[in-house]
């Protein structure tokens, strides 16, 4: 997946070649078979397990997109995406109706992502004003400051019990919760962010966000608005966080406090850890391994003789693994392994430890 | 000034009449302003730990509300297994710290100078510890119980109101919390004596300024870290059994201690002990005041005032820019 570096360098040469023939052909085995996957895996398969990969890879990658691009580790992007959650279960749709407003989805879809953009540029632009490690504790407090009062609220929030019956609307009389048609619902939504996030990473935007986080004061120096970057970058990431909420709130049919509890808030951190924070591929990567790791890790605990019950454990010491031994996620792992196969063991001995 | 004198006349006087329609009986504003204080020494005690390690280290440790839960833990089934529950203290105290000591030594020390990367890790040691410690106390709220000659109220001297005879009636308030929140103020002012009259407080305020620097004077930093996070996590340990007492111990409490200590340092300014105690009394007395008077939004009340100092003094009410 990282080949995309590799390719950049012969770009210029090839630039008659049609657009199909420059996709490498590792990329076409992936689409292809992301294409074809429900003529033969399960229901469960599509809806469960890739439906809400694709969904919390979604969430992740928005995290990705700050962390990796922008320096700012934020853990509020859970928190977004319940709020479009919430906003479309009140402005659309649901079993409360009494403080479901029941708008069409094609007024209530953009209320909701216009509400989480703006949080998203509130919560960035509280957070801009102090630096690096401060925006973790800053974003915590609010991620669980937002968990306790949607508890507390029932005038908005409906308390503790939230709301259920969210359902995605009838569109072209397909039913968007079927399980191929959710499975590739997500996949359009999760391919498009991911292809944004990768075009926006070397746009100017982009490429002036990576200068503010590697050097903030050189970038206001050479006249750019590092805060203005910083903000902006937020409200994308608010974007992208929205549309998983969103995607995730129609999955499971229902949204509660407990959607964007401290739980789930730091589970979005472990999945980005995990898949990898320097390119936008690795937080599908990590959602994929976290979803598949959640579903089956009841078999494979008491296979190891231990309570089913034990996911957190098993999670915490993946995640304290990963970050003890490879920084970089699997990702790092990946990178580590082609530079120790392409290296010459007599003359490039000393430089294994990266 | 109008508003300490107004505060002032408010905790002494008898209230009138209109006052009592408007917002309620005078024993239940007491209650409430002396409940966030005592809550307020707690978060202190929880808080003034963690802004300490991070001042001097850079490390935002976000296991410290494991710390604080173990620590309760460990109190609970002391007091509960010798029937003495002033040795709970020490026993929490020693035990958390050692744990802080291993934490430091073998995680810390190997990724000096990776704030991120050492957040992380302590985000992963959260969970883990966690789900230990759920796994081994079971998922049961314990209650630290208090001896004989601390539990029961003590009649203090405010004066809540007077009854139609004329007779003043006075509050009652748990005696219990009074100590404890008395022992915190100790435990505070010992701080900051040892940090600004001591000589181990000159290492660990000439670290907070310029680690690399004090450390080319020859002084052994590495000793200074180890020291100052034991005595953290020791703290957290302390905090532990005070709140199994005020509360109880039970899992999810981690969680809620270390948010607790996040806005407070965030409100008070992050590596200052006495903007730690600032930001615990103004926590304490918002969360507890905004659950009596607005209880829906007693959260957004604390959330509010971290949002507002965030505004306008992004480095906290004490802390330097």
């Amino acid at each position: 997946m990282a080949l995309i570096e590799e390719t950049e360098a012969g770009e210029a040469d090839d630039r008659k070649v049609g657009w199909a023939e420059r996709v490498p052909v590792q990329y076409w085995v992936v689409i292809i078979l992301l294409l074809i996957m429900p003529a033969f895996a399960s229901d469960f398969t599509l809806f469960q397990i890739f439906g809400w990969s694709f969904i919390l890879g979604m969430i992740a990658l928005s995290l990705m997109f700050l962390a990796g691009y922008g320096g700012m580790v934020s853990l509020v992007q859970m928190t977004i995406a319940g709020l479009a959650g919430y906003m479309i279960a009140i402005f659309g749709d649901s079993a409360i109706t009494d403080i479901s407003q029941g708008w069409p989805w094609y007024v209530s879809i953009p209320i909701a992502l216009i509400i989480a953009m703006l949080f998203g540029s509130l919560v960035g632009w509280l957070s801009v004003r102090t630096e690096g490690i401060y925006t973790i504790m800053i974003t915590l407090a609010i991620a669980s400051a937002f968990f306790y009062f949607a508890r507390q609220n029932y005038v908005v929030f409906n308390g503790f019990s939230g709301f259920n019956g969210v359902l995605p609307p009838m569109l072209f009389g397909v039913d968007w919760r079927g399980s191929q048609a959710f499975y590739y619902l997500t996949l359009f939504w999760a391919c498009l962010s991911y292809l944004v996030v990768l075009y926006l990473s070397r746009s100017p935007f982009g490429l002036a966000l990576q200068g503010v986080r590697d050097n903030p004061r050189r970038m206001a120096a050479l006249g750019f608005n590092v805060n203005a970057h910083r903000v902006a970058a937020y409200a994308f990431a608010a974007l992208i966080a929205g549309i998983g909420g969103i995607l995730l709130t129609w999955q499971s049919a229902q949204i509660s406090p407990g959607t964007a509890g401290v739980g789930p808030v730091i589970d979005i951190l472990i999945i980005a850890v995990i898949g990898g924070l320097r390119h936008p591929i690795g937080p599908f990567i990590g959602a994929f391994i976290y979803v598949v790791l959640k579903t089956f890790s009841v078999d494979f605990l008491t296979a190891l003789g231990l309570g089913g019950e034990r996911f957190q454990l098993l999670i915490g010491i993946s995640f304290l693994v990963i970050v003890f031994w490879s920084p970089d996620g699997i990702l790092g792992l990946w990178e580590k392994w082609r530079r120790s196969r392409g290296k010459d063991p007599l003359r490039d001995a000393g430089e294994s430890k990266l | 000034m109008i508003a300490a004198a107004v505060l002032l006349w408010m905790i002494f006087a008898i209230w009138p009449d209109w006052l009592v329609d408007a917002i309620g009986r005078k024993k239940i504003f007491l209650n409430a302003l002396f409940n966030g204080i005592t809550l307020g020494g707690l978060y202190f005690l929880v808080a003034s730990g963690f802004t300490l390690i991070f001042g001097l280290m850079r490390n935002v440790n976000l296991a410290h509300g494991s710390l604080y839960l173990l620590g309760g833990y460990i109190g609970y089934f002391v007091a509960d297994v010798t029937g003495y529950w002033l040795l709970a203290f020490p026993v929490a105290f020693v035990v958390v710290g050692l744990l802080g000591i291993l934490m430091q030594v073998f995680v810390f020390q190997k990724m000096e100078g990776e704030d991120l990367r050492q957040t992380l890790v302590t985000i992963g040691i959260s969970i883990v510890m966690a789900d230990l410690m759920l796994w081994g106390f079971g998922g049961d709220f314990f209650n630290i119980s208090p001896p004989q000659w601390l539990s029961g109220p003590l009649t203090t001297f405010f004066v809540t109101g007077a009854k139609s005879s004329g007779e003043l009636v006075y509050l009652k308030y748990p005696i219990v919390r009074i100590v404890i929140f008395i022992a915190s103020v100790i435990i505070g002012l010992g701080m900051w004596m040892l940090l600004n009259r001591t000589r181990i407080g000159m290492l660990i305020r000439a670290g907070v300024d310029d680690r690399d620097m004090l450390s080319a004077t020859g002084a052994r930093i590495q000793l200074v870290f180890i020291g100052v996070f034991a005595f953290g996590a020791g703290l957290a340990g302390v905090a532990g059994v005070v709140g199994g007492t005020f509360q109880s111990v039970a899992p999810g409490e981690d969680i809620r201690f270390l948010l607790a200590s996040l806005v407070v340092v965030i409100v008070g300014g992050m590596g200052s002990i006495p903007g730690a105690a600032i930001g615990a009394l103004v926590i304490g007395l918002a969360e507890q005041l905004g659950s009596v008077y607005f209880p829906t939004y007693a959260v957004v009340l604390t959330f509010l005032i971290m949002v507002v100092v965030l505004a306008f003094r992004p480095q906290g009410l004490l802390g330097r820019a």
